[in-house]
């Protein structure tokens, strides 16, 4: 708690909590029960895991989600927050090496975890292969959702190579391959609203055949 | 989201101890379902209780050939599972054919089983529901009710079970492994484990406050062709709006299961009688007494027609 980044939100929450304040006080004299509940102290708690290989430690409110961990307190803003409830995968992040929606677990449930976000496969001067296809097949139209994407893509292919088999896979006891459908529907969980989808599969099929 | 606070479990009994001590206390899995609901205070636990410390997270073959699968296996390594796939394929399908890649990383055996309805109403605060606030009324009865249950609601919820695995798990007769917080153990069949709304539509399943739910076991397998068809308003990542579980063995037996049409996943026993006769006869069956609403009445013959779909592709 002892950057500006931290400073900036305590003093959102001070805002918020003090307009409540003033729109409590401005009625009857005695407040309603549930408004005392609502303005219960939050309860921190400690968490150490690793992100993009450097080891971190955070006190957190325990509500606070590990992606707002990560783009709040540690700046780590690649992970995007589209609608903060598993429905659009621009949270997507690698934990463990497995994907997983940032926005639908809590930050304290991740001690000891290593955490992958788009930052960690590659930056600017070093691209992931993935990354750099997304970008030769332009993957893309306003970017919101492509680091989610991108860390669903890499985790699709390993998915595929580990022999995990998808909704599309005809056959459940032969290993599935990176078929274009195959592709769409695992990527199924990553909405792009700008529709840039067949040049994302383009971009994950050429990464599999160079796998391959 | 209320402020709550938090405490890592190592052991089921440790876990089962924790909720005896904290009133209103819960425990969280992979989260996806509850932390959800938590950000919209539809549920506000005081206290939450994290079980994947448990070490219930391996499948293992029982004695009489059949598999228990820890409460804490996660969707997509219980779909990906060999035995599953090759003796269990129902399973695997339609483990498959919900949520996201990302999700299933996450969702647990026990929290699939529990989580609740997608009742836009229940969702909504501002809106009446007796799920979510006993006696407020049901918005759904006379409002927007496009994807609610045809068969087995009441005037208080016309909610639907909104997981496919859990219609898998009715057709193959699984059996769900609990410990309470006294430290007793039981074993729920599944038909008895999800229940009907009736006048408590906010009482979902048979566990008691604070049980745990340990394992799900699995008989040993039946064989057959096992087939999951889901029919949704997109292709994928969307929740069922009618799906038929199908185990169709060569002379023409077999099971079948419903989801998208009621409380809990739905079968019939009786009705698996038809099933040489075909699909009208076993929908009509399975759907005795059905009372849609007009937004959703077409379900029953979507029910029919899927149905039909799925034992002709059974046929080969
Ligand atoms: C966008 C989206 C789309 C989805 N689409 C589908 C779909 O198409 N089909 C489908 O079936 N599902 C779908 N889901 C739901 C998903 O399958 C569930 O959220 C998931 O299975 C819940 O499991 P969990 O481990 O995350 O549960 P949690 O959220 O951790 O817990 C759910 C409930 O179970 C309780 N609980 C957890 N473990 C135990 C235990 N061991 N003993 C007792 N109680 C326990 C918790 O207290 C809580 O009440 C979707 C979810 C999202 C967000
Ligand atoms: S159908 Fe059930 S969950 Fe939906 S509003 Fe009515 S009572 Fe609530
Ligand atoms: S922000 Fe997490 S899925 Fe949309
Ligand atoms: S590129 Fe704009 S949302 Fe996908």
């Amino acid at each position: 708690m002892q950057n500006p980044g931290d400073l900036e939100l305590t003093r959102r929450g001070v805002l918020m909590g003090s307009a409540a304040a003033v729109a409590l006080t401005t009625g009857p004299f005695t407040e309603p029960a549930h408004a005392a509940a609502k303005r219960q102290e939050p309860i921190l708690s400690t968490v150490s895991f690793t992100v993009n290989g450097k080891p971190r430690r955070l006190e957190l409110d325990t509500r606070t989600t590990l992606l707002d961990a990560l783009r709040d307190h540690l700046h780590v803003t690649g992970p995007k927050k589209g609608c903060d409830h598993g429905q659009c995968g621009a949270c997507t992040v690698l934990v463990a090496g497995r994907r997983i929606n940032a926005c639908l677990t809590l930050a304290v449930m991740h001690e000891g975890d290593s955490v992958t976000t788009i930052e960690g496969l590659g930056l600017p001067d070093g691209l992931h292969p993935m990354q750099a296809a997304f970008v030769k097949h332009d993957g893309y139209q306003c970017g919101y959702c492509t680091p989610g994407q991108i860390c669903s893509a890499v985790a699709v292919l390993d998915e595929i190579k580990a022999g995990i088999p998808s909704h599309a896979s005809t056959d459940l006891t032969t290993p599935p391959q990176a078929t274009a459908a195959e592709l769409r529907e695992r990527m199924s969980g990553n909405i792009c609203r700008c529709g840039a989808y067949s040049n994302i599969v383009d971009a994950i099929t050429e990464v599999a055949g160079r796998q391959a | 989201m209320r402020p709550f606070t938090y405490e890592r479990a190592r052991s089921p009994a440790e876990a089962a101890a924790a909720a005896a001590r904290s009133q209103g206390a819960k425990f969280i899995a992979g989260g996806t379902n509850l932390l959800d609901l938590m950000k919209l205070e539809i549920e506000a636990p005081p206290h939450l209780i994290d079980v994947n410390g448990l070490a219930l997270d391996t499948i293992e073959a029982t004695p009489d050939g059949g598999l228990r699968i820890g409460a804490l296996v996660r969707n997509t390594d219980l779909a990906a599972d060999g035995r599953v796939r090759r003796d269990y394929g129902l399973l695997s399908r339609a483990l498959l054919a919900g949520a996201s890649g990302q999700l299933r990383n996450k969702a647990t055996t026990a929290g699939n089983l529990l989580q609740r309805t997608r009742c836009p109403y229940f969702y909504d605060t501002a809106q009446p529901c007796n799920k979510r606030q006993p006696g407020s009324g049901c918005g759904a009865i006379g409002g927007f009710s496009r994807q609610h249950a045809v068969v087995g609601g009441s005037e208080a919820c016309i909610a639907t079970h909104p997981s496919d695995m859990a219609v898998a798990m009715r057709a193959l007769d699984a059996t769900v492994e609990t410990v309470k917080p006294d430290g007793a153990t039981r074993s729920i069949p599944i038909a008895d484990f999800h229940r009907l709304p009736g006048d408590t539509p906010h009482i979902e399943t048979a566990l008691a406050p604070g049980e745990l739910i340990v394992a799900v076991t699995l008989p040993k397998p039946v064989g057959g062709v096992q087939l999951y068809r889901k029919v949704r308003d997109r292709a994928s990542y969307a929740f069922a709006l009618v799906s038929v579980g199908a185990i169709v063995q060569p002379d023409g037996s077999g099971r079948v299961a419903l989801g998208g049409v009621a409380h809990k996943p739905w079968r019939i026993e009786a009705a698996e009688a038809e099933m040489p006769r075909g699909a009208k006869a076993v929908a009509a069956q399975l759907l005795a007494g059905a009372n849609p609403t007009p937004a959703n009445a077409f379900k029953l013959p979507l029910v029919e027609r899927t149905l039909g779909a799925v034992l002709a592709e059974a046929k080969g």
